[in-house]
This record gives structure tokens, sequence and C-alpha cells, in this order.
């Protein structure tokens, strides 16, 4: 019917360069001719300096990449650091580092740090400075047909002066679906151009009119005329980038999101589920077979390509709200979202190998060595392991986490002593050490050995393992992320308050919070870091595939001194409430002493 | 007093300032609501197609509250069921009304009461410069409730449609508008060009390549010859089609000289080649006989003449001869002009990016 390709650099004639530069040359002089003789009206010359100032805003963040016999495209920054968004099939042929260049004229080294396949996203490292210019992201749902646009990039490789070219237009559609290449390379919720989006172009950015990028351009519509631009471009929306640079700077190679489900339009127009995974997590969230699916993550589903661009853009294993309708009744939940891919797939498709497999997870730390033709500046930056793009920028993440953790945690103390009220009545006392754990409820008392796995007993019972969770957490918090298990920087994610709200307005782009992902044997445990270094939540997973225990703290204790202590603590299994305790005392004891 | 002036100043230049601003303002958010009004105005067509290259899908304009959708006369149109799907994604089986083949237009209606039209108010010709948007389901981008296509651009001529698309001259010979911006995609025919007072102004064309260029074209029908066509179709007084001429190529050109045309199909074998030329210059011998031109099977003379009309000027000509029982490809090199005489020239962006 139609084709659009993700949009490589491929070899120009040298006729046709000049041809551009001619026409472009003609151009600026009739512009100049129009300025000088006429009388122009205030408000033409105002949107013109608007316009003006928004490229220069921009323009200084536009990164060319160049990739030697592999092609090459563009990127666009987003931190004073260096980290700069561009498309995965832009370096996916680059390999680890490569050579960026900056309008400043300057040559940069860059290396490779997270690996968005499914969302052609990649994002990059600039190496050398502190002090990068950068464009900032803009909330892409205020987008609308019609607005302002740019796109800043290296359209046929044509910056060679590393000069990016601009060309500017108008956002001719927003949420637009574009199908994948098998199962990557999937444009969901995208913004549709008429700037021109030419090969090259590919991973530069999408500016407003206020120079901040809406979008990461790689794609477009060509058909019979040659690759080249026939105004219909497409950009990765920004608040897909948001959700998902969490992840990319973790050094991860990322994963999209799927419901487990699949959907059909019915007769009178409504979607509704065809086929489910019973092991998905919406399986047991209630979902079921020809339920119509109203909302997810606060967005109204009213057709097929509409749940697509809602899944698209959202990173795998965040849990988000779902409401469905069945016989007219109305259903909340919060659903935990699977990958698309399995982490062997994923290799798979990036090495191009059958022979990927990755390691077991559980499996103890397993460095592969980095490739020896490995140019040197980036050898002490790159760190290979199944699963991850470049796991040394996993370790630089999960440092920074850690160290704002260990600004609020309690030191030393061997012993902690929570003690407080349950929401329902009752008194409770968790006692936590390096040997057990110990709860006591007015149900009876239930412990958890320290010293192992972890994972003899989800104590206390239908909690889904609440000691195990505390104990982990009081590791982190205590001793840091290499004291208990393997801990990695899982990403980003938002935090939906229970009971769900579903009808309040869900912000865009979504609030993300660190998370910090601690393995020890077939446990799994998430523990959710705020802004200011205090675990607002953890999820304890005491066997894969099942349902987890839900930690959620809020508030904060008085009397806990310079140490952040949670005020409540409300612990949730699936659809079902455990309980709320209400904390009244933190003890922390040099000893152990029961 | 003098502190009062001042104020005044002052107030003054708030005044200047704040009118500024609101002016830049307005221009940069002006076109959202023009866009959206427009939007709701311009229906997605689908009908028969997809095959050959050929759309199932194309565009239209409400142009009555009663439903009448004016669009493009194409292939797409000669299915038994034509569905328009309108901007709020409720989708309506359309009947045609009738077609006007001389300006390619048709009428199809919607079983609609109040739904948003464009007025056909503007008067021609809209002067060169003026700055437009295009709306259209271009590449079929838009499904269900979601929104046509927009693109911005610039009226840059209004001159006669002098194209072709694929063997056939487009029949449509009046002017047209052309732009600067490419409208005319996949799918976009039958949409709107409007002004930036959302005024409709012209309709977006067929895929058609300039017959003097082989260049694509970006044009609209303009807003004159389209109230014309919709009075005439709804009135039953359409001037009757042009006659088709297919576009032929004479074979003889590049140096090729057929059996006699004696049979109502007489096979395509080569008789001689004209020595220098560039049938000579490829290796193609009499008796060799030729089977498919640019990967299309040919079974006649007839046939040879028609797919090399086909061909833009410029394109290169491919050809598949069966000789001694195997089939041999040759490359002529590039087809020379339609008519002769005329200069030949190579749009940029055929060259291989």
């Amino acid at each position: 019917m139609f084709t659009s390709h993700q949009i490589h650099h491929r070899r120009l004639s040298p006729p046709l360069v000049l041809l551009l530069m001619l026409a472009t040359s003609v151009v600026m002089a009739e512009g100049r001719f129009l300025m000088a003789d006429e009388q122009v009206e205030v408000a033409v010359v105002a949107a013109q300096q608007q316009r003006i100032d928004a490229i220069q805003r921009g323009l200084p963040a536009a990164v060319s990449i160049f990739a030697g016999e592999a092609g090459g495209g563009a990127g666009v920054l987003i931190s004073a650091d260096g980290y700069a968004l561009t498309n995965y099939h832009v370096v996916q042929p680059a390999g680890v580092a490569m050579r960026c260049g900056l309008p400043d004229g300057r040559l940069y080294d860059a290396v490779l740090v997270g690996l968005d396949p499914t969302g052609d996203v990649a994002l990059i490292k600039l190496l050398g400075r502190e002090d990068f210019p950068y464009a900032a992201l803009a909330d892409s749902d205020l987008v609308d047909v019609g607005d302002f646009c740019f796109a800043a990039g290296n359209p046929f490789l044509l910056a060679t002066d590393l000069q990016p070219s601009v060309s500017v237009g108008i956002v001719s559609g927003v949420h637009r679906y574009q199908f994948p290449a098998g199962t990557i390379l999937e444009y969901t919720d995208c913004i549709q151009v008429d700037a021109a989006i030419n090969p090259g172009n590919s991973g530069g950015g999408l500016f407003n009119a206020a120079g901040q990028i809406i979008g990461v351009n790689g794609r477009a519509s060509f058909e019979k005329r040659g690759r080249v631009n026939v105004g219909v471009g497409y950009a990765i929306s920004a608040n897909q980038l948001h959700s998902f640079i969490g992840f990319l700077k973790g050094g991860r190679l990322v994963d999209h999101a799927t419901l487990g489900a699949t959907v059909a339009t019915s007769a009178d127009g409504r979607v509704v589920v065809s086929d489910i995974l019973e092991r998905s997590d919406a399986f047991r969230r209630g979902l079921r077979y020809d339920d119509e699916i109203v909302a997810v993550a606060g967005r109204p589903v009213r057709t097929v390509n509409a749940l697509k661009n809602i899944l698209g853009t959202l990173p795998a294993g965040w849990q988000v709200p779902l409401t469905y309708r069945r016989s007219g009744r109305r259903v909340d939940a919060l659903v935990r979202l699977a990958g698309v891919h399995t982490p062997a797939q994923l290799a798979k498709l990036v090495s191009g190998k059958d022979d990927v497999e990755p390691r077991p997870s559980g499996a103890e730390h397993q460095t592969a060595e980095p490739p020896a033709e490995l140019p040197a500046f980036v050898r002490p930056l790159y760190e290979a392991r199944p699963g991850f793009t470049n796991y040394h920028f996993n370790i630089v993440e999960r440092d920074r986490v850690a160290q704002a953790l260990a600004a609020h945690a309690p030191q030393g103390a061997t012993e902690w002593v929570l003690e407080g009220r349950l929401a329902t009545g009752g008194e409770f006392r968790v006692m936590l050490s390096d040997h057990e754990g110990v709860i006591d409820l007015p149900t009876g008392t239930t412990r958890v050995d320290a010293t192992g796995d972890l994972d003899v007993a989800p104590n206390p019972p239908g909690s889904g393992g609440l000691l195990g969770a505390l104990l982990v957490w009081r590791r982190l918090l205590r001793d840091g992320p290499s004291a208990v298990g393997r801990t990695e920087y899982w990403g980003t994610m938002p935090i939906f308050s229970r009971p769900l709200q579903v009808d309040a307005a869900v912000s865009t782009p979504l609030p993300l919070m660190d998370v910090l992902n601690t393995s020890v044997a077939a446990i799994d445990a998430r523990c959710v870091v705020d802004g200011i270094g205090r675990v607002i939540a953890i999820d304890f997973w005491h066997q894969p595939d099942a349902d987890p225990c839900e930690v959620r703290f809020s508030g904060m204790l008085a009397n806990a001194g310079t140490v952040a202590m949670p005020a409540v603590m409300d612990v949730w299994r699936g659809n079902d409430h455990f309980a709320t305790f209400e904390i009244t005392s933190v003890r922390m004891n040099e000893r152990e002493g029961r | 007093m003098k502190q009062s002036l001042c104020w005044l100043g002052y107030f003054g230049a708030y005044v200047v300032v704040s009118v500024t601003v609101s002016m830049a303002i307005a221009v940069a958010d002006a076109p959202r609501q023009t866009i959206s009004d427009a939007a709701r105005k311009v229906v997605k067509i689908y009908g028969a197609g997809g095959l050959r290259g050929l759309e199932s899908y194309q565009s239209g304009v409400l142009v009555s509250p009663q439903g009448h959708v004016l669009t493009v006369m194409s292939t797409v149109l000669d299915a038994d069921e034509i569905d328009c799907v309108c901007d709020d994604g409720m989708r309506y089986r359309g009947t045609l009304v009738g077609a006007d083949p001389s300006r390619q237009l048709a009428v199809i209606a919607l079983e609609t009461a109040d739904a948003p039209f464009f007025a056909m108010a503007v008067e021609d010709p809209i002067d060169v410069g003026t700055r437009v948007f295009a709306l259209s389901n271009l590449f079929g981008v838009a499904v269900g409730d979601e929104r046509v296509s927009v693109q911005t651009g610039v009226v840059t001529a209004r001159v006669p449609l002098e194209a072709r698309r694929g063997a056939y001259e487009v029949p449509f010979s009046g002017d047209v508008y052309v732009v600067d911006c490419t409208t005319n995609n996949p799918g976009s025919p039958g949409g709107a060009l409007i002004d930036w007072q959302g005024r409709l102004i012209g309709m977006l064309g067929k895929e058609v390549r300039a017959n003097a260029s082989g260049i694509w074209l970006n044009y609209a029908i303009p807003i004159a010859e389209l109230a014309r066509g919709y009075q005439d179709i709804l009135s039953g007084t359409v001037p009757p089609p042009p006659a088709r001429d297919a576009l032929s190529f004479d074979p003889r050109r590049l140096g090729i000289v057929f059996v006699p045309d004696l049979l109502d199909r007489t096979p395509p074998f080569i008789e001689s080649v004209v020595s220098g030329s560039a049938a000579e210059q490829s290796g193609l011998s009499p008796d060799d006989l030729v089977v498919a031109v640019d990967g299309r099977s040919v079974p006649s003379r007839d046939a040879v003449q028609r797919a090399l009309g086909m061909l833009a000027d410029g394109d290169p000509v491919r050809i598949a001869v069966v000789r001694a029982g195997r089939v041999v490809e040759v490359d002529l090199g590039p087809r020379p002009p339609l008519r002769s005489g005329r200069e030949v020239r190579v749009p940029a962006g055929k060259e291989g990016l």
C-alpha cells in the first residue's frame, strides 16, 4: 500500500549536492531582497524573529554522527554532560565508539550507552566536556497539528563542516502509528511533519517554536520518487523518549511493553480482547476474552491503533492503570506490562547472530571482554554483559542512586525495630537484622532467615513477602548496593497511588523515579527511589511470574532524626490490600537484643 | 504634569509591546484553529484498488450540509462499496452521485444531515504567493478518528496542466495551482487546499508527472472548476469525456524496426536494427523477440509501443528479448522525449540517493 522507511544515509551524487546548494543560495538571496525593499508588518517581523530565536536555541545541540563506511546520521544533545539521543538504526552499524561533530566546529569522541531497537532509539555520550550545549525535552502531548517545527540534522551527510542543516515546516499529524519491521523499529504515537526529512536526518532533533525537543526524526514515507523527502516525515515523540531515557542511561538493551493480550475492533466499534495469555499480569488482574479496553495509562482507547500507540510508548515492566468493561461493569486495575521480546530475542535482533543466549539472570558476574579493536578512549567506558548495551553505564547510574540513598540512610545500627498500629486496629512490631526479620501481628508472629537467599517463606502469610522486601530495603540503605545479591540500576518508573484514582488526570510527561533491582537467587526486589533519595516503594517477587508484594511508603516520621523513615507503609498483593501500617516509632539498636 | 506624560509614554510603550507580542502569538497560534476546523470537512475515502500500484484509498471534501463529498474521479470509486470516514471517526457508506470525466471530479453522497462543509465561495484566481495548507489522507496514514495530514506551502504558479499518468495524458487540461510542497502523494487525491482563513481554494489532484520534464507535480484543481464541476454533476449536465489517447512511443527512435504489423496482435519480432542506434549498441539483433519492457510483459507490437510510452522521458529503457530459446536482458539507455524536438530534463531526484 505504501512504504515508509528508516532513513539511513546512502551515497549521494556530487551533482545533486551542487544543485541543492545552488537552490538554497537562491532562496536566501530572495529572502534578503524582500526584507530590504518592502515594508514588513511588525507581526511578521516578530514571528520571523521568534523563528530565528528558536533555531538558534535548538541548533547548538545538533549532533552530526559519522560512522565511516557504515554511513551516519544525526543526534541531539539532551544534557550538559554529553548524553545525546539518536536512532538505533543510525548507531547500530557504527558499533560502540563513534565520532560526532557539533556546530562549534569540533569533533568529539562518543560512546554507545543504551539501545532501544523496538523504538528505534539509541543513547550515546559525547566525551570531553561537562558543559555541552543541549536542548530540553518538551511535553510532546501539547504538540498539535499546524504547530511550527524544525528539524536539525545531517541530511545526505552534508554536514562535513559539522554545520547541521535546518528544515522548517509544520506538524502534519500527531499520535501517528507506523508499522514495525518485524518486531523492531515500530513508530508509535509519533509526530508527522512536512519539514523535509531526508536520509541522514535520522536521529536528529525535531524542535518546537521555543527551540525545545518535541521528537527525534527517524522515518519518512517514500514510494516511487526515490529515497528523498516527499513531505511526510515521522519523529519519535519526546514523551516516549522521556519514559525510556532512564533505561537507556542504565546501559540497557531496552524493551517495549505489551499487555499480553491481542485486541480487535468489534462490529460496534469497541476495542475488545481477542486473545490473552494466562500467565500475563493482565489476566491475573481479571482481564478476559471479549472484555472492552477503555483506557490504558490514563489515555482513552477508542481504536486498535490508539492501544498500540499507548503501549508502544511504554517500557516493559511498568505498572500502569488499565480500565476495562465487561457487560456494562467498569473495572479499574493496575497492570504490570510484559516485554515484547525475551532478552534472548532482543540480543539476537541486535547482534544479527543466532547464537547469542543471555545467561540465566542468577548467574554470577560474567564480563565478556570488549572487542579487541575498540579505540583506547572507549575501553574504560565500556563493559559487555548479556542483556545490556554497555554495562559500564549501569554501574554509573547504580552508584549515583546509591549515593543519594546513603545521604538519608541510618548508618551502623545492626537492628531496626519499627512499631505502630494497623489501620484496621491492633499493633505491630517489625524487627530487621543481619540474621533475621521478625514481624508481630495480631494474627501471630512470623519470621524470615536473613542469612540465606530470602526465598524460604513469603512471610507474613498473604503479604507475598513483606519481610523479605524489608530485609532487602534495610541492607540496601545500611550497606549499599553491593551488600546483598546483585543490585543493578533498573531504569525509571512512575508510581500510581493506590487505591487507584483512574479518573484523576495523568500528568504528562509522567513523573518518573529511579529504580534499583536487587536479585538474590530467584528473588527480585525493585526499590523505587524519589528525587531526594528516599525509597518510596518496593516490589518484591518471591518467585518470578507471580504477583509481587508491593510496599508503598509515604509520609515522614518526625522523630527519626536526620534519617528518612516513612510514617505509613501500605502493603498490597495483586488486587488485594494486605494492610496499612501506621509507624509510630523506629528504633535503631547498636546490638541485637530481643 | 511631566510625570503623567511620562506615564502616558510608558503606557504607550506597553500597548505597543503587548500588541506586538499578542500579534506574534496570534501568528504562531492561528493555524491550529483554522486547521482543526478545516480538517472536520475532509473525509477519508476507501474503495477499490490495492493492486499494481493503485491505491484503494483517497481523500474528499464535504461541500454541503447534506453530506455531499466532492472528490477526484479515480479507480478507487470503481467499487460497489465506497466507505467514507469523517474526522470524528464516523464511517458512512457512500453513494456515487455522478462524475465529471473532463474535470476529473466526482460527487459522493453520505447519509448525514448536519455535516460541517466548505462553502465554495472563494473567487478565482488566487494570487501566486498565497500561503496555503493542504489537508489529505496521504499514504493512508490516518485511520478511524485520526486527523488527516496537513502540509503547508505557497501557491507558486497558475498554469495549464500538461501531464500524464502512466501511459495516458491527464484529460484535465485547464489551469491548476502549483504548490511548493510535496502535496500530491498516494492517498492525497481529493484533499483540500485551503488558505490561511480556512477557505477552500482548490482540490489536490492525482499523482501525475509533467509531460515536459517527467517530474512529479504538486498541484490543485482551482475552486472555480470545483464549483462548476459540482453543479454540473448535480444537474446532470456533465460535458462528454475527452478521448483518452494512450501515449505510445515509436521504437524506431531507439533503432528497433519490428516486423510489419499485419495481425491483430503481431508478435514483436525485431526485423532489423538501425546501425549506430542505441539498439545496435546494446546488441539487439534481427529475429530477437521482445517479451518485456521495464519488467512489463509485452505480447504484441502495440504493447511495446504503449510500454515505452509509459516510461518518462529519460527513464532507463530495459527490455528483455528471447534469442535462441534464452531470455536476454539489454539496457538501451535513457528514453528520448515522447515528442521529438523537446529538451529532456532529468529531474535531480531520480539519481540514486
